[in-house]
């Protein structure tokens, strides 16, 4: 055991043990700041079990519970049936899962989960791919990376999550990006205060995912939502908000070039990558403006 | 004082539930247990039932919201059969050896493939080394009485672990029966008070079922085994007192029938022992000392009393309505066979395999199998005898 010379700062403990650079670390101290203690955590085997922890010791001073891989929405509903049951109105659920939680395995449990509008907090931390077995790809994975399960790039893109979230009609639902941790605080804070099914799908650079030096994760991530690869926007009320407009968009080469995983993805895959972020964010500008009419 | 109703099995459940007041239920519908849950959908919305119901997309998430609520100490329920439980099994076995006391009853089903939906005990027996306790009923009334029964044993506290309380699909599932229903007041009588562990508690923050290496995982799983030997005296009382309440004695681990001179002993579980009470009868008249023993729980085994049971007769015969993959037998007759072997009663056993995919385990096929019980030296073999439609034919020609 370590002697801790100081208590750590927030709900995070000292000396996690995620990768050095990992975008995550700074997502959950942000996150639970501003959640607060009357919090409970639902978080699914992966990267973000790290917190949870191994035997007695976890990295979070939260109640909480590490659940299956596919099953986070499910728990969380279970949890918050079980607070209704109780009268307890004050103390938000919060379940904190991967993209392979989200996109692939745990998809149909989310699905449900947001039907049902259940009064959870849904994170997904975005690193693209199954980080913490080893960088397989999942269905987060953008086309051209490469991962150990597409070792020659991945040859088709990625879920649109966002709008699989907003086909569900949440009361509330945000892109974030560890690149404006303001932003992602507002956003959370937001989500904090509404009630129903909230989700949040946070853009959570990965130095050994994606191939990048460590120093270098604030730096991808604003490269990231500059190019339009990630659009910063917001879902309330049926109505989409864009953040910030991209002041390259289509221009995803400045931020594939940083990444070793796009080394294959050169020529034609860069040129498609853009093709799909301009239209993509051309749509996305066109639903913003129907939900102003 | 006692309503007499004619109800279908899953009725029976869903009636069970209504007296034993779970505060969550998360079902999902499936061939043949539906009923149970439309029928716990209707209670609800008429207000005969105060439960909170999620109405989830899956059976994995049926499990995973019951367990969600089960961390907040709830009462919880919910029902399955066949893929369903297939479906289920990742959080199915979590919820046990999490060990969260709960009720899930099991319309039992035949496993795919080839593709069915009708009986077998096959869906429950591929998971009895899941954790859970198994009892299996023969009848409605049985049902009905051990949901109730089942929440009592699970939420001993030195029990904890949850019940799965099996029937057999379509046979009891669908058929109607006379049946006395408890009234709530009896039933609240007999119950504890909801007293359960509460692990998420915001006061005094935890994580919950973090990875755990194997120097504690194998206390977990020492205690687990150990609760679920306890659990046998635990049944027992609450059969006794059971039988005190609402007059009806089911025996506990193991039922038996005219088993007091047996030479001869049937061996069932569910609803194929009604027809083995005809054959044992119908033996009886002929001379032959027969007798029935009715295995009710197959988790907790009870390999002592059964093999107590079985100590000094001159042969039995199991009648399997499944199959155990890699022995030529059912699930029943391994595992009898290992009990015997543990207590040292060695007696000749035929094993009998029938009732598959909904075929009807007829008692002109159970009456055989105790004519070649009474003649039991020269029926051994190794493997069983297959009830199929050749069964009656091939053994009256040989």
């Amino acid at each position: 055991m370590l002697k801790m010379m100081a208590a750590s700062k927030g709900l995070v403990t000292h000396g996690v043990s995620s990768c050095q650079g990992c975008g995550i670390e700074l997502i959950i101290r942000n996150v639970l700041d501003v959640l607060g203690e009357d919090t409970v955590l639902v978080i699914p085997p992966g990267c973000a079990a790290l917190f949870s922890g191994t035997g007695p010791e976890a990295a979070v001073k939260l109640a909480g519970i590490q659940g299956n891989l596919e099953n986070s929405a499910a728990i969380a509903s279970g949890i918050a049936a079980g607070f209704r049951h109780q009268g307890n109105e004050h103390t938000t659920v919060c379940a904190f899962c991967g993209d392979g939680a989200t996109v692939d395995i745990g998809l149909q449990s989310l699905s449900g989960a947001m039907e049902r509008n259940e009064n959870i907090l849904y994170i997904c931390y975005d690193n693209e791919a199954y980080m913490n077995t080893g960088i397989q790809g999942s269905s987060s994975t953008p086309l051209g990376a490469s991962t150990t399960t597409t070792p020659a790039g991945k040859p088709v893109g990625s879920k649109d999550l966002i709008q699989i979230v907003m086909a569900h009609g949440v009361p509330y639902a945000a892109t974030a990006s560890v690149a404006d941790l303001g932003d992602l605080r507002r956003k959370v804070k937001k989500a904090k205060g509404i009630k129903g099914c909230r989700v949040l799908h946070i853009h959570c650079p990965c130095p050994t995912g994606w191939g990048y030096h460590s120093s270098k994760t604030i730096e991808l991530a604003r490269e990231g939502v500059d190019s339009g690869a990630w659009v910063l926007m917001e879902y309330e009320n049926g109505r989409v908000k864009l953040g910030r407009r991209p002041s390259k968009l289509g221009h995803a080469e400045d931020y594939m070039k940083l990444q070793k995983r796009f080394r294959t993805a050169v020529g034609e895959l860069t040129a498609q990558t853009n093709e799909r972020i301009i239209s993509r964010y051309e749509y996305l500008e066109k639903l913003e403006r129907l939900g102003g009419e | 004082m006692s309503m007499i109703d004619a109800l279908t099995g899953n009725e029976c459940v869903a009636e069970a539930v209504r007296l034993c007041r779970p505060d969550i239920i998360a079902a999902y519908p499936i061939t043949p247990q539906s009923v149970v849950v439309e029928l716990l959908a209707s209670m609800v919305a008429d207000g005969k039932l105060g439960s909170k119901v999620v109405d989830v997309e899956s059976e994995h998430s049926s499990m995973s919201v019951v367990k969600g609520a089960a961390m907040l100490g709830k009462r919880v329920f919910t029902a399955t059969a066949g893929q369903g439980l297939a479906y289920m099994y990742e959080p199915y076995f979590s919820m046990s050896t999490m060990r969260f006391p709960m009720v899930m009853t099991l319309a039992c089903r035949e496993m795919i493939s080839p593709g069915t939906v009708w009986c077998g005990l096959q869906d429950a027996l591929s998971v009895r080394d899941a954790g859970w306790m198994q009892v299996f009923c023969e009848n409605n009334q049985e049902i009905l009485d051990m949901v109730i029964q089942g929440y009592r044993i699970a939420e001993d506290h030195g029990v904890l672990i949850p019940i799965n309380v099996c029937y057999d699909g379509f046979y009891l599932s669908h058929q109607t029966e006379r049946v006395e229903l408890p009234e709530p007041s009896e039933v609240d009588a007999y119950l504890p008070p909801i007293d359960l562990p509460q692990y998420l508690d915001v006061n005094e923050p935890a994580i919950v079922d973090p990875n755990t290496v194997g120097s504690f995982l194998i206390r977990y799983r020492e205690d687990h085994l150990a609760c679920m030997q306890h659990a046998k005296s635990v049944i027992a009382d609450a059969n006794r007192e059971f039988a005190a309440r609402f007059g009806r004695d089911w025996g506990g681990l193991l039922g038996s029938y005219r088993m007091e001179d047996a030479d001869y002993v049937l061996v069932t579980m569910g609803a194929t022992t009604g027809a083995a009470r005809v054959a044992v009868d119908i033996m009886r008249e002929r001379g032959l000392r027969m007798g029935l023993l009715k295995l009710r729980f197959m988790r907790p085994f009870p390999d002592a009393e059964l093999a107590d049971m079985l100590r000094g007769r001159r042969a039995c015969a199991v009648i399997d309505r499944s199959v155990s993959f890699g022995w030529d037998r059912g699930v029943l007759s391994v595992e009898l066979a290992a009990a015997c072997g543990a207590h040292g009663v060695e007696l000749p056993v035929l094993s009998f395999i029938g009732g598959l995919g909904g075929l009807d385990l007829r008692t002109e096929y159970v009456v055989r199998a105790a004519e070649m019980l009474a003649d039991a030296p020269a029926y051994l073999k190794d493997g069983a005898y297959w009830m199929n439609e050749d069964f009656l034919g091939e053994e009256l020609g040989k």
